[in-house]
Protein backbone atom coordinates (compact mmCIF):
# COMPACT_ATOMS: atom_id res chain seq x y z
CA UNK A 1 0.00 0.00 0.00
CA UNK A 2 1.24 3.33 -0.84
CA UNK A 3 1.80 5.52 2.37
CA UNK A 4 -0.54 8.39 2.34
CA UNK A 5 2.60 11.20 3.07
CA UNK A 6 6.18 10.73 1.69
CA UNK A 7 8.55 13.78 2.29
CA UNK A 8 11.97 13.53 0.92
CA UNK A 9 14.31 16.33 2.01
CA UNK A 10 11.84 19.42 2.92
CA UNK A 11 14.38 21.99 3.91
CA UNK A 12 12.92 25.48 4.31
CA UNK A 13 14.51 28.62 5.78
CA UNK A 14 12.71 31.92 7.25
CA UNK A 15 15.83 34.68 6.90
CA UNK A 16 19.33 33.17 8.26
CA UNK A 17 17.14 30.74 10.25
CA UNK A 18 16.74 27.18 9.02
CA UNK A 19 13.76 26.10 9.81
CA UNK A 20 13.85 22.66 8.21
CA UNK A 21 17.35 21.21 7.16
CA UNK A 22 16.32 18.02 5.05
CA UNK A 23 12.90 16.39 6.57
CA UNK A 24 12.17 12.62 5.07
CA UNK A 25 9.16 11.50 6.29
CA UNK A 26 6.30 8.48 5.22
CA UNK A 27 2.63 8.82 7.04
CA UNK A 28 1.38 5.28 6.56
CA UNK A 29 -1.80 5.05 5.29
CA UNK A 30 -4.50 4.38 8.22
CA UNK A 31 -1.97 5.38 10.77
CA UNK A 32 -1.67 8.18 13.85
CA UNK A 33 1.79 9.28 13.68
CA UNK A 34 3.43 11.55 16.68
CA UNK A 35 5.57 14.22 15.71
CA UNK A 36 7.35 15.49 18.95
CA UNK A 37 10.23 17.60 19.61
CA UNK A 38 11.05 20.80 21.59
CA UNK A 39 10.26 24.39 20.77
CA UNK A 40 11.96 25.60 17.53
CA UNK A 41 12.75 21.30 15.92
CA UNK A 42 10.60 22.46 13.23
CA UNK A 43 7.60 20.74 13.31
CA UNK A 44 4.99 23.81 13.05
CA UNK A 45 6.74 24.57 9.74
CA UNK A 46 6.58 21.02 8.51
CA UNK A 47 2.81 20.99 9.22
CA UNK A 48 2.38 24.39 7.44
CA UNK A 49 4.21 22.67 4.27
CA UNK A 50 2.31 19.56 4.74
CA UNK A 51 -1.35 21.81 4.89
CA UNK A 52 -0.46 24.18 1.80
CA UNK A 53 0.25 27.30 4.49
CA UNK A 54 4.31 27.39 3.45
CA UNK A 55 6.14 26.26 0.21
CA UNK A 56 9.28 24.48 1.21
CA UNK A 57 12.87 25.91 -0.33
CA UNK A 58 13.86 22.34 -1.65
CA UNK A 59 12.31 18.77 -1.71
CA UNK A 60 9.43 16.42 -2.94
CA UNK A 61 6.30 15.11 -1.22
CA UNK A 62 3.73 12.57 -2.67
CA UNK A 63 0.36 12.15 -1.38
CA UNK A 64 -1.43 8.68 -1.93
CA UNK A 65 1.59 8.36 -4.52
CA UNK A 66 0.73 11.43 -6.61
CA UNK A 67 3.46 14.00 -6.58
CA UNK A 68 2.88 17.37 -5.43
CA UNK A 69 3.22 20.74 -7.44
CA UNK A 70 4.60 23.09 -5.31
CA UNK A 71 3.79 26.16 -7.34
CA UNK A 72 0.01 24.90 -7.48
CA UNK A 73 -0.02 23.69 -3.69
CA UNK A 74 -2.27 26.05 -1.53
CA UNK A 75 -4.54 25.18 1.03
CA UNK A 76 -7.36 25.17 -1.02
CA UNK A 77 -5.37 22.65 -2.93
CA UNK A 78 -3.75 20.65 -0.31
CA UNK A 79 -7.73 20.49 1.05
CA UNK A 80 -8.87 19.03 -2.58
CA UNK A 81 -6.27 16.47 -2.45
CA UNK A 82 -7.44 15.57 0.63
CA UNK A 83 -5.36 17.20 3.95
CA UNK A 84 -7.01 18.73 6.11
CA UNK A 85 -5.04 20.45 9.02
CA UNK A 86 -6.62 21.12 12.54
CA UNK A 87 -5.13 23.50 14.51
CA UNK A 88 -4.75 24.04 18.33
CA UNK A 89 -7.25 27.30 17.63
CA UNK A 90 -8.10 29.30 14.76
CA UNK A 91 -9.66 26.52 13.06
CA UNK A 92 -12.87 27.83 13.24
CA UNK A 93 -14.76 31.44 12.46
CA UNK A 94 -15.43 33.02 16.12
CA UNK A 95 -18.40 34.53 15.27
CA UNK A 96 -20.08 32.48 12.75
CA UNK A 97 -22.59 29.95 12.81
CA UNK A 98 -21.43 26.28 13.26
CA UNK A 99 -22.92 25.01 9.38
CA UNK A 100 -20.78 28.50 7.46
CA UNK A 101 -17.95 26.84 9.06
CA UNK A 102 -18.36 23.16 8.38
CA UNK A 103 -18.74 24.22 4.83
CA UNK A 104 -16.43 26.92 4.34
CA UNK A 105 -14.36 26.92 1.29
CA UNK A 106 -16.38 23.73 -0.28
CA UNK A 107 -19.98 25.53 0.09
CA UNK A 108 -22.60 23.53 -1.04
CA UNK A 109 -24.59 25.52 -4.28
CA UNK A 110 -27.55 25.63 -5.90
CA UNK A 111 -28.40 25.62 -9.16
CA UNK A 112 -28.41 29.52 -9.07
CA UNK A 113 -24.56 28.70 -8.01
CA UNK A 114 -25.46 30.28 -4.51
CA UNK A 115 -25.02 29.05 -1.66
CA UNK A 116 -27.47 26.10 -0.36
CA UNK A 117 -28.22 27.39 3.09
CA UNK A 118 -30.74 25.00 4.10
CA UNK A 119 -29.19 21.78 3.03
CA UNK A 120 -26.06 22.70 4.59
CA UNK A 121 -27.73 23.13 8.12
CA UNK A 122 -29.20 19.75 7.35
CA UNK A 123 -25.98 18.11 7.13
CA UNK A 124 -24.65 19.83 10.26
CA UNK A 125 -27.35 19.27 11.99
CA UNK A 126 -26.37 15.54 10.53
CA UNK A 127 -22.68 15.68 11.34
CA UNK A 128 -23.17 16.58 14.67
CA UNK A 129 -24.93 14.32 15.99
CA UNK A 130 -24.04 11.54 13.52
CA UNK A 131 -19.53 12.16 13.71
CA UNK A 132 -19.60 13.56 17.19
CA UNK A 133 -22.25 12.52 18.94
CA UNK A 134 -22.92 15.99 20.12
CA UNK A 135 -27.02 15.60 21.00
CA UNK A 136 -29.28 17.20 23.04
CA UNK A 137 -26.93 20.39 24.19
CA UNK A 138 -29.11 22.68 22.33
CA UNK A 139 -27.14 23.07 19.68
CA UNK A 140 -28.42 24.19 16.47
CA UNK A 141 -26.58 25.10 13.07
CA UNK A 142 -27.12 28.81 14.02
CA UNK A 143 -25.28 28.74 16.91
CA UNK A 144 -22.01 30.29 17.10
CA UNK A 145 -18.35 28.98 17.28
CA UNK A 146 -18.16 30.85 20.23
CA UNK A 147 -20.51 29.38 22.20
CA UNK A 148 -19.00 25.85 21.88
CA UNK A 149 -16.15 24.50 24.79
CA UNK A 150 -13.08 23.93 23.55
CA UNK A 151 -12.99 20.04 23.24
CA UNK A 152 -16.55 21.08 21.02
CA UNK A 153 -14.43 23.16 19.19
CA UNK A 154 -11.87 20.67 18.24
CA UNK A 155 -14.52 18.39 17.83
CA UNK A 156 -16.21 20.43 15.18
CA UNK A 157 -13.19 20.97 13.26
CA UNK A 158 -12.57 17.03 13.29
CA UNK A 159 -16.19 16.07 12.43
CA UNK A 160 -15.39 18.52 9.60
CA UNK A 161 -12.24 16.88 8.22
CA UNK A 162 -14.24 13.47 8.71
CA UNK A 163 -17.29 14.55 6.83
CA UNK A 164 -15.33 15.75 3.78
CA UNK A 165 -13.47 12.22 3.84
CA UNK A 166 -10.10 13.61 4.10
CA UNK A 167 -7.41 10.96 3.45
CA UNK A 168 -4.82 12.91 5.68
CA UNK A 169 -5.36 14.36 8.84
CA UNK A 170 -3.42 16.85 10.74
CA UNK A 171 -3.30 17.38 14.32
CA UNK A 172 -1.46 20.62 15.16
CA UNK A 173 -1.74 20.05 18.88
CA UNK A 174 -5.09 19.75 19.32
CA UNK A 175 -5.57 19.27 23.01
CA UNK A 176 -3.04 21.78 24.22
CA UNK A 177 -5.33 24.47 25.44
CA UNK A 178 -7.35 22.32 26.93
CA UNK A 179 -8.99 20.23 30.62
CA UNK A 180 -8.43 16.86 30.85
CA UNK A 181 -12.35 16.00 30.67
CA UNK A 182 -12.04 17.78 27.04
CA UNK A 183 -8.73 16.73 25.91
CA UNK A 184 -10.16 13.16 26.23
CA UNK A 185 -12.93 13.70 24.04
CA UNK A 186 -10.90 15.17 21.45
CA UNK A 187 -8.29 12.14 22.25
CA UNK A 188 -11.64 9.65 21.24
CA UNK A 189 -12.32 11.56 18.33
CA UNK A 190 -8.81 10.87 17.05
CA UNK A 191 -9.14 6.86 18.18
CA UNK A 192 -12.03 7.39 15.85
CA UNK A 193 -10.28 8.85 12.68
CA UNK A 194 -7.85 5.84 13.07
CA UNK A 195 -10.76 3.00 13.24
CA UNK A 196 -12.22 4.53 10.13
CA UNK A 197 -9.28 4.32 7.99
CA UNK A 198 -7.59 8.22 8.36
CA UNK A 199 -3.96 8.70 8.65
CA UNK A 200 -3.09 11.48 11.13
CA UNK A 201 0.18 13.35 11.93
CA UNK A 202 -0.11 14.28 15.31
CA UNK A 203 1.80 17.01 16.61
CA UNK A 204 1.69 17.61 20.23
CA UNK A 205 3.76 17.91 23.32
CA UNK A 206 1.68 15.84 25.64
CA UNK A 207 3.58 12.67 26.01
CA UNK A 208 1.09 11.02 28.04
CA UNK A 209 -1.78 11.81 25.01
CA UNK A 210 0.54 10.98 22.45
CA UNK A 211 1.69 7.74 23.62
CA UNK A 212 -1.83 6.53 24.24
CA UNK A 213 -2.86 7.32 20.56
CA UNK A 214 0.02 6.72 17.90
CA UNK A 215 1.30 3.89 16.44
CA UNK A 216 5.13 5.54 15.51
CA UNK A 217 6.29 8.32 17.36
CA UNK A 218 8.50 10.63 14.89
CA UNK A 219 11.38 12.87 16.96
CA UNK A 220 11.91 16.20 15.45
CA UNK A 221 15.36 17.81 16.26
CA UNK A 222 17.11 21.42 14.80
CA UNK A 223 15.02 20.69 11.48
CA UNK A 224 15.66 17.14 10.92
CA UNK A 225 13.84 13.70 11.78
CA UNK A 226 16.54 12.58 14.99
CA UNK A 227 14.41 9.01 15.57
CA UNK A 228 11.45 6.94 14.68
CA UNK A 229 10.26 4.93 17.02
CA UNK A 230 7.35 2.17 17.12
CA UNK A 231 4.91 1.97 20.23
CA UNK A 232 5.84 -1.23 21.00
CA UNK A 233 9.72 -0.35 20.82
CA UNK A 234 9.46 2.35 23.72
CA UNK A 235 7.79 2.89 27.08
CA UNK A 236 5.92 6.63 27.79
CA UNK A 237 8.72 7.01 30.37
CA UNK A 238 11.63 6.35 27.79
CA UNK A 239 9.94 8.42 25.10
CA UNK A 240 9.70 11.45 27.82
CA UNK A 241 12.95 11.03 28.48
CA UNK A 242 14.12 10.59 24.81
CA UNK A 243 12.27 14.31 24.04
CA UNK A 244 13.52 15.58 27.59
CA UNK A 245 17.01 14.90 26.42
CA UNK A 246 17.58 14.92 22.93
CA UNK A 247 19.33 12.74 20.74
CA UNK A 248 22.34 14.32 20.70
CA UNK A 249 23.43 14.72 24.24
CA UNK A 250 22.85 11.36 25.49
CA UNK A 251 25.46 9.17 26.02
CA UNK B 1 -33.02 26.17 21.61
CA UNK B 2 -32.27 28.93 19.95
CA UNK B 3 -35.33 30.71 18.77
CA UNK B 4 -35.95 33.23 15.81
CA UNK B 5 -35.26 36.04 17.98
CA UNK B 6 -31.95 34.97 19.41
CA UNK B 7 -30.54 33.95 15.69
CA UNK B 8 -32.47 37.75 14.20
CA UNK B 9 -31.80 39.83 17.26
CA UNK B 10 -30.31 43.05 16.11
CA UNK B 11 -32.59 41.95 13.05
CA UNK B 12 -35.64 42.64 14.82
CA UNK B 13 -34.87 45.66 17.24
CA UNK B 14 -33.65 47.79 14.34
CA UNK B 15 -36.96 47.19 12.25
CA UNK B 16 -38.95 47.49 15.83
CA UNK B 17 -36.66 50.95 16.49
CA UNK B 18 -37.88 52.36 12.95
CA UNK B 19 -41.43 51.05 13.29
CA UNK B 20 -41.70 53.28 16.71
CA UNK B 21 -39.67 56.08 15.15
CA UNK B 22 -42.12 56.41 11.99
CA UNK B 23 -45.26 55.74 14.66
CA UNK B 24 -44.18 58.90 17.16
CA UNK B 25 -44.00 60.96 13.12
CA UNK B 26 -46.82 59.75 12.28
CA UNK B 27 -48.84 60.76 15.66
CA UNK B 28 -46.47 63.93 15.30
CA UNK B 29 -47.45 65.06 12.17
CA UNK B 30 -50.02 62.39 10.84
CA UNK B 31 -50.98 64.88 7.50
CA UNK B 32 -47.43 64.54 6.24
CA UNK B 33 -46.98 61.02 6.91
CA UNK B 34 -50.08 59.51 5.56
CA UNK B 35 -49.79 60.98 2.19
CA UNK B 36 -47.63 59.80 -0.38
CA UNK B 37 -45.51 62.78 -0.69
CA UNK B 38 -43.24 62.46 1.75
CA UNK B 39 -42.64 58.75 0.76
CA UNK B 40 -41.45 59.99 -2.83
CA UNK B 41 -39.52 62.23 -1.10
CA UNK B 42 -37.43 59.24 1.38
CA UNK B 43 -37.48 57.42 -2.41
CA UNK B 44 -35.97 60.16 -4.13
CA UNK B 45 -32.92 60.95 -1.34
CA UNK B 46 -32.38 57.69 0.91
CA UNK B 47 -31.36 55.48 -2.04
CA UNK B 48 -27.97 57.56 -1.89
CA UNK B 49 -27.46 56.82 1.80
CA UNK B 50 -28.20 53.53 1.08
CA UNK B 51 -26.04 52.44 -1.58
CA UNK B 52 -23.17 53.57 0.20
CA UNK B 53 -23.95 51.84 3.38
CA UNK B 54 -24.68 48.76 2.13
CA UNK B 55 -20.71 49.07 0.19
CA UNK B 56 -19.47 50.46 3.80
CA UNK B 57 -20.96 47.39 5.79
CA UNK B 58 -19.55 44.69 3.69
CA UNK B 59 -15.77 46.91 4.56
CA UNK B 60 -16.78 47.25 7.58
CA UNK B 61 -17.82 43.03 8.76
CA UNK B 62 -14.47 42.41 6.64
CA UNK B 63 -12.42 44.32 9.52
CA UNK B 64 -11.87 47.65 7.39
CA UNK B 65 -13.05 50.77 7.11
CA UNK B 66 -13.72 53.86 4.07
CA UNK B 67 -13.81 57.67 4.74
CA UNK B 68 -12.47 58.68 1.57
CA UNK B 69 -16.18 57.73 -0.42
CA UNK B 70 -17.78 61.03 -0.24
CA UNK B 71 -14.30 62.65 -2.40
CA UNK B 72 -14.76 59.55 -4.96
CA UNK B 73 -18.12 59.89 -5.34
CA UNK B 74 -17.91 63.29 -5.72
CA UNK B 75 -14.89 62.76 -7.85
CA UNK B 76 -16.63 59.95 -10.20
CA UNK B 77 -19.49 62.16 -10.38
CA UNK B 78 -16.87 64.98 -11.97
CA UNK B 79 -15.53 62.41 -14.40
CA UNK B 80 -19.18 62.17 -16.18
CA UNK B 81 -20.26 65.88 -15.59
CA UNK B 82 -17.02 67.26 -17.40
CA UNK B 83 -17.15 64.37 -20.43
CA UNK B 84 -21.11 64.75 -20.70
CA UNK B 85 -20.96 68.34 -20.18
CA UNK B 86 -17.81 69.69 -21.40
CA UNK B 87 -16.52 67.32 -23.60
CA UNK B 88 -19.65 66.24 -25.36
CA UNK B 89 -19.82 62.35 -24.79
CA UNK B 90 -22.63 60.11 -25.06
CA UNK B 91 -24.07 60.60 -21.16
CA UNK B 92 -24.28 56.53 -21.45
CA UNK B 93 -20.66 56.49 -22.18
CA UNK B 94 -19.50 59.32 -19.49
CA UNK B 95 -21.54 57.11 -16.89
CA UNK B 96 -19.55 53.86 -18.04
CA UNK B 97 -15.89 55.75 -17.56
CA UNK B 98 -17.27 57.83 -14.62
CA UNK B 99 -18.22 53.90 -12.55
CA UNK B 100 -14.88 52.53 -13.66
CA UNK B 101 -12.92 55.55 -12.25
CA UNK B 102 -14.33 54.77 -9.16
CA UNK B 103 -14.14 51.02 -8.86
CA UNK B 104 -10.44 52.58 -10.02
CA UNK B 105 -10.27 55.11 -6.66
CA UNK B 106 -11.49 51.65 -4.62
CA UNK B 107 -9.01 49.60 -6.11
CA UNK B 108 -6.18 52.19 -4.94
CA UNK B 109 -7.81 52.35 -1.63
CA UNK B 110 -7.19 48.68 -1.50
CA UNK B 111 -4.07 49.19 -2.71
CA UNK B 112 -2.93 51.37 -0.10
CA UNK B 113 -4.29 48.82 2.28
CA UNK B 114 -3.38 45.46 1.55
CA UNK B 115 -0.19 45.72 -0.52
CA UNK B 116 1.08 48.75 1.39
CA UNK B 117 0.15 47.66 4.79
CA UNK B 118 -1.29 51.36 5.53
CA UNK B 119 -4.27 50.88 8.20
CA UNK B 120 -7.63 51.54 6.34
CA UNK B 121 -8.47 54.40 8.39
CA UNK B 122 -5.54 56.16 7.73
CA UNK B 123 -5.33 55.82 4.03
CA UNK B 124 -9.12 56.41 3.23
CA UNK B 125 -8.07 59.57 5.11
CA UNK B 126 -5.05 60.17 2.82
CA UNK B 127 -7.28 59.90 -0.18
CA UNK B 128 -10.45 61.71 0.67
CA UNK B 129 -8.19 65.09 0.76
CA UNK B 130 -6.40 63.71 -1.99
CA UNK B 131 -9.70 63.30 -4.73
CA UNK B 132 -11.11 66.34 -3.16
CA UNK B 133 -8.56 68.44 -3.73
CA UNK B 134 -7.59 67.21 -7.16
CA UNK B 135 -11.38 67.65 -8.17
CA UNK B 136 -11.13 70.88 -6.72
CA UNK B 137 -8.26 71.85 -8.72
CA UNK B 138 -9.67 70.28 -12.21
CA UNK B 139 -13.12 71.75 -11.98
CA UNK B 140 -11.73 75.27 -10.32
CA UNK B 141 -14.16 75.31 -8.01
CA UNK B 142 -16.74 76.02 -10.08
CA UNK B 143 -19.81 73.78 -10.58
CA UNK B 144 -20.90 71.89 -13.41
CA UNK B 145 -24.93 72.40 -14.66
CA UNK B 146 -26.05 69.53 -16.00
CA UNK B 147 -29.71 70.68 -17.64
CA UNK B 148 -29.75 69.09 -20.46
CA UNK B 149 -29.63 65.62 -19.15
CA UNK B 150 -33.10 66.12 -18.01
CA UNK B 151 -35.62 63.59 -20.42
CA UNK B 152 -32.52 61.83 -21.92
CA UNK B 153 -33.19 58.11 -21.28
CA UNK B 154 -30.50 57.78 -18.56
CA UNK B 155 -31.95 60.25 -16.59
CA UNK B 156 -35.34 58.35 -17.07
CA UNK B 157 -33.96 54.80 -16.55
CA UNK B 158 -31.80 56.56 -13.20
CA UNK B 159 -34.00 58.63 -11.49
CA UNK B 160 -36.62 58.76 -13.90
CA UNK B 161 -40.31 58.81 -11.84
CA UNK B 162 -42.47 55.61 -12.32
CA UNK B 163 -45.65 55.45 -12.61
CA UNK B 164 -48.99 56.26 -11.25
CA UNK B 165 -47.33 57.05 -7.86
CA UNK B 166 -44.44 58.48 -9.74
CA UNK B 167 -41.97 56.53 -7.56
CA UNK B 168 -38.29 57.91 -8.07
CA UNK B 169 -36.61 55.17 -10.21
CA UNK B 170 -33.45 55.36 -7.94
CA UNK B 171 -35.47 53.56 -5.38
CA UNK B 172 -35.18 50.41 -7.15
CA UNK B 173 -31.90 50.83 -8.26
CA UNK B 174 -31.11 50.61 -4.08
CA UNK B 175 -33.76 48.14 -3.59
CA UNK B 176 -31.50 46.25 -6.21
CA UNK B 177 -28.49 46.96 -4.81
CA UNK B 178 -29.40 45.83 -1.81
CA UNK B 179 -30.92 42.32 -2.86
CA UNK B 180 -28.23 41.88 -5.06
CA UNK B 181 -25.16 42.46 -1.99
CA UNK B 182 -27.48 40.52 0.68
CA UNK B 183 -26.95 37.46 -1.85
CA UNK B 184 -23.43 38.04 -2.46
CA UNK B 185 -22.44 38.07 1.78
CA UNK B 186 -24.94 35.20 2.86
CA UNK B 187 -25.20 32.80 0.05
CA UNK B 188 -21.84 33.25 -2.12
CA UNK B 189 -18.42 32.40 -1.02
CA UNK B 190 -17.23 35.82 -1.72
CA UNK B 191 -19.65 36.97 1.17
CA UNK B 192 -18.60 33.76 3.38
CA UNK B 193 -14.91 35.15 2.67
CA UNK B 194 -15.85 38.43 3.58
CA UNK B 195 -17.60 37.16 7.32
CA UNK B 196 -14.23 35.03 7.92
CA UNK B 197 -11.59 37.80 7.33
CA UNK B 198 -13.66 40.21 9.13
CA UNK B 199 -13.59 37.03 12.24
CA UNK B 200 -10.22 36.25 12.11
CA UNK B 201 -7.76 37.31 9.15
CA UNK B 202 -5.59 34.13 10.12
CA UNK B 203 -9.09 31.81 10.27
CA UNK B 204 -9.23 32.59 6.51
CA UNK B 205 -6.05 31.76 5.73
CA UNK B 206 -6.02 28.62 7.11
CA UNK B 207 -9.27 27.52 5.98
CA UNK B 208 -7.81 28.36 2.39
CA UNK B 209 -9.26 32.17 1.65
CA UNK B 210 -7.45 34.37 -0.71
CA UNK B 211 -7.41 37.27 1.68
CA UNK B 212 -5.67 39.72 -0.29
CA UNK B 213 -8.01 39.28 -3.48
CA UNK B 214 -10.98 39.72 -1.22
CA UNK B 215 -9.76 42.39 0.18
CA UNK B 216 -8.65 44.00 -2.84
CA UNK B 217 -12.13 43.41 -4.46
CA UNK B 218 -14.15 44.75 -1.09
CA UNK B 219 -12.36 48.19 -1.83
CA UNK B 220 -12.63 48.19 -5.32
CA UNK B 221 -16.41 47.14 -4.68
CA UNK B 222 -17.08 50.50 -2.35
CA UNK B 223 -15.45 52.44 -4.85
CA UNK B 224 -17.82 51.41 -7.58
CA UNK B 225 -20.59 52.10 -5.04
CA UNK B 226 -19.70 55.28 -4.29
CA UNK B 227 -19.41 56.35 -7.76
CA UNK B 228 -22.85 54.96 -8.27
CA UNK B 229 -24.34 56.86 -5.59
CA UNK B 230 -22.59 60.07 -6.66
CA UNK B 231 -24.36 59.91 -10.28
CA UNK B 232 -27.62 59.00 -8.66
CA UNK B 233 -27.23 62.30 -6.59
CA UNK B 234 -25.93 64.19 -9.64
CA UNK B 235 -28.80 63.15 -12.02
CA UNK B 236 -30.80 64.15 -9.47
CA UNK B 237 -30.10 67.13 -8.60
CA UNK B 238 -29.01 67.54 -12.40
CA UNK B 239 -26.12 69.79 -10.87
CA UNK B 240 -22.21 68.59 -10.15
CA UNK B 241 -20.45 70.77 -7.68
CA UNK B 242 -16.93 70.39 -5.86
CA UNK B 243 -18.19 69.63 -2.40
CA UNK B 244 -20.61 66.63 -3.66
CA UNK B 245 -20.75 64.15 -0.40
CA UNK B 246 -19.60 65.89 2.37
CA UNK B 247 -22.85 65.83 4.07
CA UNK B 248 -22.42 61.71 3.77
CA UNK B 249 -19.87 60.61 6.03
CA UNK B 250 -21.68 60.34 9.61
CA UNK B 251 -24.96 59.82 8.24
CA UNK B 252 -23.12 56.35 6.17
CA UNK B 253 -21.73 55.20 9.45
CA UNK B 254 -24.27 55.99 11.79
CA UNK B 255 -26.60 54.15 9.27
CA UNK B 256 -24.06 51.15 9.03
CA UNK B 257 -23.71 50.77 13.13
CA UNK B 258 -27.45 51.17 14.29
CA UNK B 259 -28.02 48.79 11.69
CA UNK B 260 -26.31 46.38 14.22
CA UNK B 261 -22.94 45.68 11.97
CA UNK B 262 -19.90 45.31 14.65
CA UNK B 263 -17.31 47.59 14.63
CA UNK B 264 -15.05 44.59 15.50
CA UNK B 265 -15.68 42.87 11.98
CA UNK B 266 -16.92 39.50 10.75
CA UNK B 267 -20.56 40.08 11.94
CA UNK B 268 -23.23 42.21 10.11
CA UNK B 269 -25.96 41.80 8.01
CA UNK B 270 -27.50 43.99 4.69
CA UNK B 271 -30.68 43.71 5.99
CA UNK B 272 -29.72 45.94 9.37
CA UNK B 273 -28.02 48.29 7.25
CA UNK B 274 -31.01 48.36 4.67
CA UNK B 275 -33.09 49.59 7.78
CA UNK B 276 -30.59 51.70 9.36
CA UNK B 277 -30.21 53.47 5.93
CA UNK B 278 -33.73 54.58 6.42
CA UNK B 279 -34.35 55.13 9.81
CA UNK B 280 -31.26 57.81 9.51
CA UNK B 281 -32.93 58.99 6.45
CA UNK B 282 -36.88 59.86 8.02
CA UNK B 283 -35.14 61.66 10.87
CA UNK B 284 -34.68 64.86 9.37
CA UNK B 285 -37.98 65.26 7.57
CA UNK B 286 -39.49 63.62 10.12
CA UNK B 287 -38.72 66.46 12.87
CA UNK B 288 -39.30 69.19 10.16
CA UNK B 289 -42.34 67.77 9.18
CA UNK B 290 -43.64 67.18 13.48
CA UNK B 291 -42.84 71.48 13.58
CA UNK B 292 -39.68 71.36 15.29
CA UNK B 293 -36.55 73.17 14.33
CA UNK B 294 -34.51 71.64 11.87
CA UNK B 295 -31.75 71.66 14.57
CA UNK B 296 -33.25 68.61 16.27
CA UNK B 297 -32.06 66.83 13.62
CA UNK B 298 -28.65 65.96 14.60
CA UNK B 299 -29.90 65.60 18.37
CA UNK B 300 -31.85 63.01 17.24
CA UNK B 301 -29.76 61.00 15.21
CA UNK B 302 -27.29 61.18 18.19
CA UNK B 303 -29.40 59.86 20.38
CA UNK B 304 -30.95 56.91 18.15
CA UNK B 305 -27.29 56.15 17.52
CA UNK B 306 -26.45 55.89 21.27
CA UNK B 307 -29.32 53.94 22.24
CA UNK B 308 -29.25 51.26 19.61
CA UNK B 309 -25.52 50.69 19.99
CA UNK B 310 -26.18 50.80 23.35
CA UNK B 311 -28.45 47.93 23.15
CA UNK B 312 -26.38 45.92 20.58
CA UNK B 313 -23.48 46.03 23.44
CA UNK B 314 -26.07 44.84 25.93
CA UNK B 315 -27.38 42.06 23.65
CA UNK B 316 -23.46 41.19 23.05
CA UNK B 317 -22.96 40.49 26.82
CA UNK B 318 -26.08 38.75 27.21
CA UNK B 319 -25.89 35.91 24.81
CA UNK B 320 -27.38 32.57 26.52
CA UNK B 321 -26.44 30.39 23.52
CA UNK B 322 -24.66 32.63 21.84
Amino acid sequence: MEPAVTMRGITKSFGPIHALRGVDLDLQAGEVLALLGDNGAGKSTLVKILSGLHVPDSGTMTLDGKPVDWRRYDVARARDMGVETVYQERSLGEKQPLWRNVFVGRHLRNRLGLIDVRREKVETMKLLADVIGFRGVGLHPEARVASLSGGERQGLAIARAMYFDAAIIVLDEPTTALGVTEAEKVLSFVERLRTEGHSCLFVSHEMHHVHRIADRFALMERGRIATILKKSEISLKDLAEKLLLGEEDRP
Amino acid sequence: MIGFFNCYRRQVLVTLALTALWAVFTLASPAAFTGIRIYRSFMSTIPVTLILTLGMTLLVILGEMDLSFPSVSAAAAFVFASLYAKAGWPPAAAMALALASGAAMGLFNGFLVVKVGVPSIIATIGTQFFWRGLILLAADGLAIALSAIRGHWIHSLFVGRLGLWELPAQALWGLSVAVVLGLLLNRHPFGDAILFIGDNRKTAEMMGISVDRVRLATFTLMGFLAAFAGLLATLELNNWWPTQGEGYMLLVFAAVFVGGTSAYGGQGTIYGSFVGAILIGIIEAGIVSAGLVGFWTRFIHGLVIILSVSAYAGMARWRPHG
